[in-house]
């Protein structure tokens, strides 16, 4: 395929470097001011150059829309040759678009809220790195390079979550996420590992997306001990998915992420990085287009923790902990999309994802920062008048996520609900209908709570402009973004398109918005006066496990954390190392010589005449031995 | 003269030497032990000394006479020292280096 070089697309990832750059080096010695402002406007040329690089692609012919940007050999042995080089098509462009434009609106929006922090410059030094990486990531050529932006957006989630160190609980949630991570990961390399195996096989040493695409149906028949060769690297690479994008049952790192500033919550915990999974998966369709049983663990997976993380949604109290499981259960939405085979509608609803939770999380924060710090929203209430514009933004934000048209969410939700009920699946596509219901129900919780009702605590300060302005235009994304027709935009990756009747879509798109409706409705219905309590009386039990969470982290701490402990203590450690290593052999030896000694120091009695005697018979059996001889 | 009855004399004197050591107790009566095996011995290098027709056996007697004097010199400062450290000539209680 003819390819059109265009140079300024590496300076999409490389400004962000720049800034990481001069904010690491000497970000410390500058003023609060600029350290941000240079953050900030690293983000915002590299989303000027993404626009360039976009209005450059539309321009041209439908099915040549390729831009490539080779920078240098990275690997060179043999047959094998790979280079880093950028690859900007229409999904990398919406991606690029998508990620520069909200990252630059929090850049902005963190000004004012890391106003006066100590790390200020760290912060946006590491923000600006995980925008590098996270372009990288979406950028990149071919798979090699996606993991390396893959691990970078990793690192600087964990930098991030434990950005505040001092505090030992963040520094460990940092931790839990990028240990949770690592398994995914794990299941990432192994799959790419064994991909570039069976590729290497038939000679192919071309690992960029375009030649992947060419050569996967080579490899479509191996089986690797027994098993369908693709069907496994389909599910390797899924786990390294569900580690990035929080899925069921590595999602436990993400709640615990909110422990970060809640920009970066908004930006990498709930807009970008975490839908990096989505975005993989995407990428890699010409290979799940042919392993159906890997879409269908990706749907069955996606479904249960789009449900799982709502069930668990409806029941928090702190602000941000509800938002968290609103994006694991909303990137359970993306993955049902994916696995229905509707990877544009994924993509899309990605998208709308990225404007609604950004404004959702940048909503929470502003909350937060007005009550200076505090996150329990049992202890708000009533800030509907103290803070006019973010009761504003978040109230679109809310309508957006709640399904309500025409707001960004309905478009995209309705899409994926629609193409996982033209898949077949009746089930699943219920399992989603209840889901858009609970979310619709947990988001009105936390507006009801937040801004309705009696003032539980202080009074609030509006945020200041600089904080409020990226709120503002993010909201109308909310608005506009199911406008834009990304699904056409990305024709190639609609996947199979089973066709609705148009009385059964009308249905369908009427059963959706009455879910969102009525999950409203009930929040404000049950939120009033004393109603929640009366419930939580009756389904006392199931109101424990929920607010648990299902007891998951409990599990988990049991079967991954504690046993192996045990493990380790009692049998690597006081067993094998203390027992058989220092015990047998090391005191072992010791003591064999020690008892072989004992025994023979019987034989110095001190007394000397019994020394004489052995010597006598010594000397007498020398005497006999030698006359033997003779006689 | 036959030259086994000097011989015969030599061992048997040896072996009273050998047996007196074993069985007594008191170190000064070891000591003289001692003596009659160095004289057992001197015994029988001389009587083959004559028997041979060399005298060089009759020449080390010599040098065995001298030996046996400074050995029963240190032996008996030894035993004189044990005595005053120990307070007794028993070698059976003379067993400081048992190990």
């Amino acid at each position: 395929m003819e390819t059109n070089i265009y140079s300024l697309l590496k300076w999409i990832p490389f400004v962000p470097l720049m800034g990481f750059i001069v904010n690491g080096l000497i970000g410390r010695k500058l003023p609060e001011k600029l350290a941000g402002i240079i953050g900030s406007s690293a983000i915002g040329i590299s989303f000027i150059i993404s626009i360039l690089s976009f209005l450059k692609l539309i321009n041209l012919p439908e099915g040549e829309r390729l831009l490539n940007d080779r920078l240098y050999t990275w690997i060179a042995s043999g047959n094998l040759n790979i280079s880093i080089s950028l690859h900007f098509d229409a999904l990398s462009a919406v991606m690029a678009l998508v990620v520069s434009g909200v990252s630059f609106l929090i850049h902005v929006y963190s000004i004012g809220y890391m106003a006066g922090d100590k790390g200020f410059s760290r912060y946006f030094a590491y923000l600006n790195l995980f925008v590098f990486f996270m372009l990288i990531l979406v950028l990149a050529d071919s798979l090699l390079i996606m993991f390396v932006g893959w691990e970078g957006v990793g690192l600087c989630s964990y930098l991030l979550i434990g950005f505040w160190y001092e505090d030992n609980e963040k520094a460990s949630a940092g931790k839990k996420a990028f240990i949770v991570n690592r398994v995914g990961d794990a299941g990432f390399i192994i799959g790419l590992i064994l991909l570039f195996y069976l590729l290497g096989n038939k000679g192919i040493f071309a690992f960029d997306f375009q030649s992947l695409s060419h050569h996967i149906p080579l490899i479509a028949g191996e089986s690797f001990f027994g098993i369908n060769a693709l069907f496994l690297i389909g599910l390797l690479l899924f786990l390294g998915a569900t580690g990035k994008s929080a899925q069921f049952p590595l999602y436990v790192w993400l709640p615990d992420a909110m422990a970060g500033p809640t920009p970066v919550s908004a930006l990498i915990h709930a807009a970008t990085m975490v839908t990096a999974g989505v975005y993989m998966l995407t990428r890699m369709y010409f290979l799940y287009e042919l392993v159906p049983s890997a879409l269908s663990v990706v749907l069955a997976v996606g479904c249960f923790t789009a449900v799982l993380g709502a069930t668990i949604g409806l029941l928090q109290t702190d602000i941000k902990k509800v938002l968290a499981y609103s994006t694991i259960s909303q990137i359970g939405y993306m993955f049902m999309a994916v696995g229905a085979g509707a990877f544009a509608a994924g993509v899309f609803h990605l998208m709308t994802h990225a404007f609604f939770k950004a404004v959702l999380f940048l909503g929470a924060g502003s909350v937060i920062h007005g009550l200076h710090g505090e996150q329990d929203m049992r202890k708000m209430g009533g800030l509907r008048a103290d803070m006019k514009w973010t009761f504003l933004v978040m109230g679109l934000a809310w309508l957006a996520i709640s399904g309500i048209p025409p707001f960004a969410g309905f478009f995209s939700k309705d899409m994926i609900l629609e193409s996982v009920f033209a898949g077949g699946n009746k089930i699943i596509w219920f399992a989603g209908l209840i889901t858009a219901a609970m979310t619709a129900y947990y988001i009105s919780r936390l507006i009801v709570l937040t801004f309705f009702g009696e003032k539980r605590g202080h009074s609030a300060h509006e945020s200041p402009a600089v904080m409020t302005i990226p709120l503002g235009i993010l909201a109308v994304l909310c608005i506009a973004g199911g406008f834009i027709d990304i699904p056409h935009f990305l024709e190639k990756w609609e996947g199979s398109h089973h066709e609705i009747s148009k009385g059964t879509e009308d249905l369908l798109i009427g059963l959706s918005v009455f879910a969102g409706i009525a999950g409203i409705t009930f929040a404000f219905f049950i939120q009033k006066s004393g109603r929640a309590e009366r419930v939580k009386e009756t389904l006392s039990s199931v109101y424990t496990v929920i607010l648990n969470k299902f007891y998951v982290d409990e599990i988990y701490d049991y079967l991954f954390v504690r046993t192996p402990r045990w493990f380790s203590d009692k049998i690597c450690f006081r067993f094998f190392d203390a027992g058989i290593i220092d015990g047998g052999i090391v005191n072992g030896s010791a003591r064999i010589v020690y008892n072989i000694g004992s025994i023979l120091r019987r034989l110095q009695s001190g007394n000397a005449q019994s020394y004489a005697l052995i010597f006598v018979a010594g000397v007498v059996m020398i005497i006999y031995f030698v006359l033997k001889r003779f006689i | 003269m036959l030259t086994q009855v000097p011989l015969f004399l030599s061992f048997v004197l040896f072996g009273i030497g050998v047996i007196g050591f074993l069985l007594r107790r008191n170190i000064i009566i070891l000591l003289m032990f001692i003596e009659l095996m160095l004289n057992a011995a001197n015994l029988a290098f001389v009587s083959l000394s004559k028997t041979i027709g060399d005298m060089s056996g009759q020449v080390y007697v010599m040098f065995i006479f001298a030996i046996a004097a400074a050995e029963a010199g240190v032996g008996l400062a030894i035993a004189i020292l044990i005595y005053r450290q120990l307070k007794t000539t028993d070698v059976d209680k003379i067993n400081n280096l048992r190990g």
